[in-house]
């Protein structure tokens, strides 16, 4: 890390020669996507509808890595976001054109394989040879962890304490979730995209100001506000009026929700805005309400870059669709790695019958007997049954308490999860008769029986930083 | 008097594993204190029974004006186990603003009703 700290010339890219290594005043860094499955416009629009630097895109959440891993295995050349693919293929173009950097933990679990088609995409734009593509690895540790358990890592989840022993047969992924340095590395070789496998989501708005304005490796509070600003982005349009509480009735034009950007400055103040002409709306409001979205203990906020102090941050009106944070305080870094294993966790199904007025909640409630009794009669065991009545107690259960009106209409929603995959399957296949032998006014089924899923469960893990090496790689279009 | 949460403040819930979290934001700076000393993790416990099966921790962020809760147990296993709607309990945070607490008439002045 130490050699990251002396300032590197900046390799002058064919596609950016008007860009010297003088610092930005502002580095402007816009979030193009939430989730992998977000608003495919959105990162289209935050390159053309306004000036920025950098964009960066959140692809994989908790379980994403497994259903990666398992399209690889089937596919050699699958493992990755492929919505990033076509995605490139409309912007890469401006980005060039604009020197728009991108940085995307789109690679999942086949982080080449999803250069290689960014290559292959550049060339076809007739962008080779002005493209430089850098690729992070070193995250997947899938391959090492007999090496891990045998040296005495026992990889204990960190909500139950159980040793990774007990699911050791049945993992399906094991990914460690490398910070914004690796990136950094790449940037500074000139990459104009760079891609990467499980790495943190703040890393991906880091690694950017780290590079610009030569932010170093023990500048914790530094660290800790560019991480801040990667939080309030990282869920796209949730800080900027999507899911928004506070007055939400009155925020404009949701359905051209502008995505937000970050302008940073060196010090570590940045303001949150959106680009003029869309919609939604950028307030004091919107941004706590993202800042406490997954907060745990506020104190301590864990990256593998720095421990960031949201008691210390302070927001302030800056103007309309402007809000200013300033006063981020951070703490060097953990000696830990956060690892990410999925393992094979059993099956479950889910399925759902509507029952109308009149009576419409006691026909559900008496279809639920029913299920349940057969259910029972047939000797099926499961885990968990868990009923519930949408229009009655779905999301607020308890706390809705009894309905004081007749609903007009009410849907029955039961699910089962078990190690017993014929018994998941056997109760797909008792919901449907209910129409004819349960209770009247029932509907809802036309989509036929539900499907029986494999449930791959997550285990949260640390592991000694010095035990993972993050390769950095980049490759020319 | 009794006021209901909704008119104090507003809220967004997330998920870490099978724990919620919900943060709770203040509509000014001087509703703050008033929620610091009524919605203390002993009543949101209470408040969640049949819900949250674990412990509620509860921190304060003052700079925020918003306090951050802790729901431990509360989301039927969490993530993929979860067969509930809510696996990730993002309605936990309009759950939470049901709650009622007690204030006096003066207090009551600095209601700032959904705007």
């Amino acid at each position: 890390m130490q050699e990251l700290l002396r300032p590197t010339p900046r390799t002058v890219r064919p596609a950016a020669r008007s860009r010297l290594n003088i610092m930005k005043e502002l580095v402007r860094i816009a979030a193009g996507q939430g989730f992998w499955g977000d608003l495919l416009e959105a990162p289209v629009r935050q390159v053309e509808a306004g000036p920025v630097d950098y964009l960066m895109l959140d692809y994989l959440a908790e379980v994403t890595m497994s259903i990666m891993q398992k399209q690889k295995a089937r596919d050699p050349n699958a493992g990755y976001a492929r919505d990033f693919i076509p995605l490139m293929r409309r912007i890469l173009p401006i980005c060039v054109e604009r020197d728009i950097r991108v940085t995307a933990n789109a690679g999942g679990v086949n982080v080449k394989g999803c250069a290689n088609a960014v290559r292959d995409v550049a060339r076809d734009l007739g962008l080779g040879g002005k493209v430089r593509i850098g690729i992070v690895t070193g995250d997947d540790i899938l391959p090492r962890l007999d090496e891990f358990l045998s040296r005495g890592i026992e990889l204990r989840n960190m909500d139950t304490g159980a040793p990774l022993t007990t699911v050791i047969d049945r993992i399906q992924s094991a990914n460690v979730y490398l910070g914004a340095w690796p990136m950094v590395e790449a940037l500074k070789r000139g990459a104009q995209v760079v891609i990467t496998g499980r790495a943190t989501d703040t890393g991906l708005t880091l690694a950017p100001l780290i590079h610009e304005f030569g932010w170093g490796a023990t500048d914790w509070d530094l660290l800790a506000a560019g991480t801040i600003a990667g939080h309030i982005i990282e869920c796209g349009a949730q800080c900027s009026g999507g899911n928004c509480q506070y007055d939400w009735q009155s925020i404009p034009e949701l359905e051209n929700v502008g995505f937000p950007i970050a302008e940073a400055k060196a010090d570590g103040t940045f303001v949150i805005t959106k680009h003029d002409g869309t919609g939604g709306r950028v307030n004091v409001q919107s941004v706590k309400e993202q800042l406490v979205y997954e907060m745990g203990d506020p104190h301590e906020y864990i990256t593998p870059d720095c421990v960031a102090d949201f008691t210390t941050i302070h927001v302030a009106d800056a103007g309309p669709n402007r809000v200013r944070v300033f006063g981020i305080k951070g703490k060097p870094a953990t000696e830990f790695l956060k690892v990410s294993i999925s393992y094979s966790a059993g099956f479950k199904a889910v399925g759902t019958l509507v029952y109308a007025w009149p009576d419409a909640y006691a026909k559900a409630q008496a279809a639920d007997k029913i299920l349940r009794l057969r259910l029972a009669g047939l000797g099926l065991k499961f885990d968990q049954i868990l009923t519930e009545f949408v229009g009655i107690n779905a999301t607020h259960g308890p706390l809705a308490g009894e309905p004081q009106n007749e609903v007009p209409e009410v849907q029955l929603r039961v699910g089962v999860r078990g190690p017993d995959k014929n018994a998941v399957e056997r109760f797909t296949k008792e919901l449907a008769p209910l129409i004819l032998t349960g209770p009247p006014a029932v509907t809802g089924f036309a989509g036929g029986r539900p499907k029986v899923e494999e449930i791959v469960a997550y285990w949260p893990a640390l592991i000694p930083k010095e035990n993972i090496e993050p390769a950095v790689e980049v490759i020319d279009a | 008097m009794k006021v209901q949460l909704r008119n104090l403040a507003h809220a967004r819930s997330g998920d870490k594993g099978d724990t919620a979290n919900v943060g709770l934001i203040a509509y000014s700076d001087e509703i703050y204190p008033l929620l610091v000393r009524e919605v203390t993790a002993d009543r949101v416990k209470e408040h969640f029974k049949g819900i949250a099966k674990g412990n509620v921790e509860r921190f304060e962020l003052p700079n925020l004006s918003a306090l951050n809760f802790l729901l431990h147990e509360s989301l039927g296993g969490g993530g993929t186990l979860s067969l509930m709607t809510d696996a990730q309990g993002k309605t936990f945070s309009s759950a939470l603003l049901r709650m009622e607490i007690e204030l006096s008439e003066d207090e009551a002045r600095l209601i700032k009703r959904q705007p």
